[in-house]
């Protein structure tokens, strides 16, 4: 029974890496540039939601219940926060001066967004962990002994609605042809009339989006933010997105509840520990043997960064 | 000297020759986001031969360097079968994967740490750096270096011409994990304590980018970069306090004004970052720059071959 209850918190922890992943296999899928500032987004949208709940809304909006929306300006916050990365990330992705290192920039300059978000938020609220107001009734149910918590199923719910969404937006719509054609190949969509420099910006858009949604259920499911908060989901969503393939939804879907599992299923036969071992182990060996993922084709992330 | 600038000295020493172990991978096209893994592997070792066996300082360090270049060895060729954003994340991971195996170790104190009886005076890793300097301006003007040169530029290219471009880039990850594992010995004896926490993904990333902000080009780079950002945040010690007084002067506050936060150190160099990137994304100092310092006009401009 314990067994269930582990899975299932696993499925739970999952559904947030899930998210993260999703908006890491986006970039690299769609602009092959692995944006180190998405645990970043993450932390923003938590910390920025707690601290207006915490010290109340502007505009007199504070309430009883202002967490969700205090939270949902913690999203915009994020969203915007991402675009201003894209003016000084990607519009510098080709460079003139031909030096193979030239793939690292917007990654290094990513690098860079990392230190100073996440610097500019502890000296702004402390370093220390804080507690999410969030639902203050007991919202569990119990269900022959297992016990499911109720903001976490809606949580699991929208991370499907997300899912398919983002999947529809792709496949079906005019900007996901446009999004598509560039993971092509960015100078033929270019001459084939895909406007660059207003589809790109849309990417940073649904990754802000992603990350501050995946902060702000994390915020309410666990209660707890932090400015660090964004390092570990990072890197394990990282994870889960290699497992998965990189630049598949699909693939970062699996990969990411793959991890939730493992590091779960760790926790309750080997201890808290070991975790980072099974997570990264399972990272290596999947690199090493099957490097495209499960999911992933062979093409992306090859050669070029 | 006061124990204030022997300690920077250390740290400043320790960290070129860290960003030269991690220059070697990337002057050959292969960034490696895993230096903390193969100092933390150095520093163990290091703090594991003196604690347990009390064996004298240059064996252990030299024990600790020669198994981080073993590892770099080994792992490089796995590692190097990935490419781009994979050797990234591969080298990442790598770092995470030795980090959670100390966390896991009780030979290693796990998270207690370990401490480490034999002390190393300032000087020693002074010394330890300048040779480590010499040798890699030596490496760059041997053929070795050109060829390292030439696989960074274009592999393929390289590759037709006859050249092992897969040796050269275990070559450079072995030597580069030597001397990050040195850094790691050095560290372990000048500060007496090694943990596991001062080994995280953050200082992968710092030395990274002293390497990538300094250049990758020449031996100068990652000496201008290490050294520069390993100063700053002393030189900011003292500035941002008198720039934050200035600024309250101006603004009419009056009374005491407290410290400003030590992050913002972290903020600038991030900053500094990005404007790079933007303004010169090949890194501080170049082969250009260089010669044009040198007042070789007759190859400036043309990346010439020395």
């Amino acid at each position: 029974m314990l067994l269930i209850q582990q899975l299932l918190n696993g499925v739970m922890l999952g559904s947030v890496y899930v998210t993260v992943a999703v908006a890491f296999t986006l970039t690299i899928g769609v602009l092959n540039f692995l944006n180190f500032t998405i645990p970043t987004l993450f932390m923003l949208a938590g910390m920025v939601g707690w601290a207006l709940a915490y010290w109340g809304l502007p505009f007199g909006l504070s309430g009883p219940l202002s967490w969700p929306l205090a939270l949902f300006f913690g999203v915009v916050v994020s969203i915007l926060a991402s675009l201003i990365v894209e003016r000084f990330t990607f519009r510098y992705l080709k460079t003139k001066y031909g030096d193979s290192t030239e793939h690292a920039i917007p990654l290094v300059s990513s690098l860079g967004f990392l230190l100073v978000l996440e610097n500019l938020v502890r000296i702004g609220y402390g370093t220390d962990a804080q507690r999410f107001p969030g639902p203050s009734a007991d919202l569990t149910m119990n269900i022959g002994g297992i016990f499911v918590r109720i903001p976490q199923l809606v949580s699991l719910f929208l991370v499907v609605l997300i899912v398919v969404g983002l999947t529809w937006l792709l496949k079906r719509s005019r900007i996901g042809r446009g999004l598509r054609a560039i993971a092509e190949n960015p100078d033929a969509a270019n001459i084939l009339g895909v406007d660059t420099r207003r589809v790109v910006p849309i990417v940073f858009m649904l990754t802000g989006l992603l990350c501050g949604l995946a902060g702000a259920l994390f915020a309410v499911n666990y209660g707890e933010v932090s400015p660090q908060m964004g390092e570990d989901i990072g890197t394990k969503a990282i994870a889960g997105m290699v497992v998965g393939g990189l630049g598949s939804i699909w693939g970062a879907v699996l990969g990411g509840l793959i991890v939730g599992l493992i590091e779960m299923l760790t926790i309750h036969f080997f201890g808290a520990d070991t975790v980072q071992v099974a997570v990264w182990g399972l990272l290596l060996l999947t690199l090493f043997v099957r490097p495209q993922g499960l999911f992933g084709h062979n093409s992306i992330g090859k050669g070029k960064l | 000297m006061s124990g204030y600038w022997a300690g920077i000295l250390t740290i400043l020493a320790i960290n070129i020759i860290f960003a030269y172990g991690i220059f070697l991978p990337v002057a050959t096209g292969q960034l490696n986001l895993g230096g903390a893994g193969f100092q933390a592997i150095g520093a163990y070792g290091a703090a594991f031969l003196s604690a347990s066996f009390g064996l004298p300082v240059p064996v252990t360090i030299g024990v600790g360097m020669l198994v981080a270049g073993i590892t770099g060895y080994l792992i490089a060729f796995p590692l190097l079968r990935t490419r781009g954003v994979y050797l990234v994340l591969a080298t990442f991971a790598f770092a995470e994967v030795v980090a959670g195996l100390i966390l896991n170790s009780d030979t290693f104190g796990g998270a207690m740490g370990l401490s480490v009886p034999a002390f190393i005076d300032w000087h020693v890793a002074v010394i330890a750096a300048t040779v480590v300097t010499v040798f890699i301006f030596y490496l760059m003007s041997t053929r070795f270096g050109l060829t390292m040169r030439a696989a960074h530029d274009d592999e393929v290219v390289t590759d037709l011409m006859g050249v092992n471009v897969r040796g050269v880039q275990v070559a450079a990850f072995a030597i580069g994990g030597a001397l990050a594992g040195l850094a790691g010995g050095l560290y372990a004896h000048s500060f007496n304590f090694v943990e596991i926490q001062s080994f995280n993904a953050l200082v992968s990333i710092y030395v990274l980018l002293y390497v990538l902000l300094g250049g990758t080009q020449t031996a100068w780079g990652p000496l201008a970069g290490a050294t520069f950002f390993t100063l700053l945040p002393e030189a900011l010690r003292t500035i941002l306090p008198a720039l934050k007084n200035s600024v309250y002067w101006l603004a009419g506050v009056e009374g005491p004004v407290s410290a400003p936060d030590d992050s913002w150190r972290f903020v600038i160099l991030g900053a500094l970052t990005i404007a790079m990137m933007v303004l010169r994304p090949e890194g501080l100092i170049t082969r250009t720059l260089i010669e044009r310092i040198g007042f070789r006009k007759a190859n400036a401009g043309k990346g010439a071959v020395a």
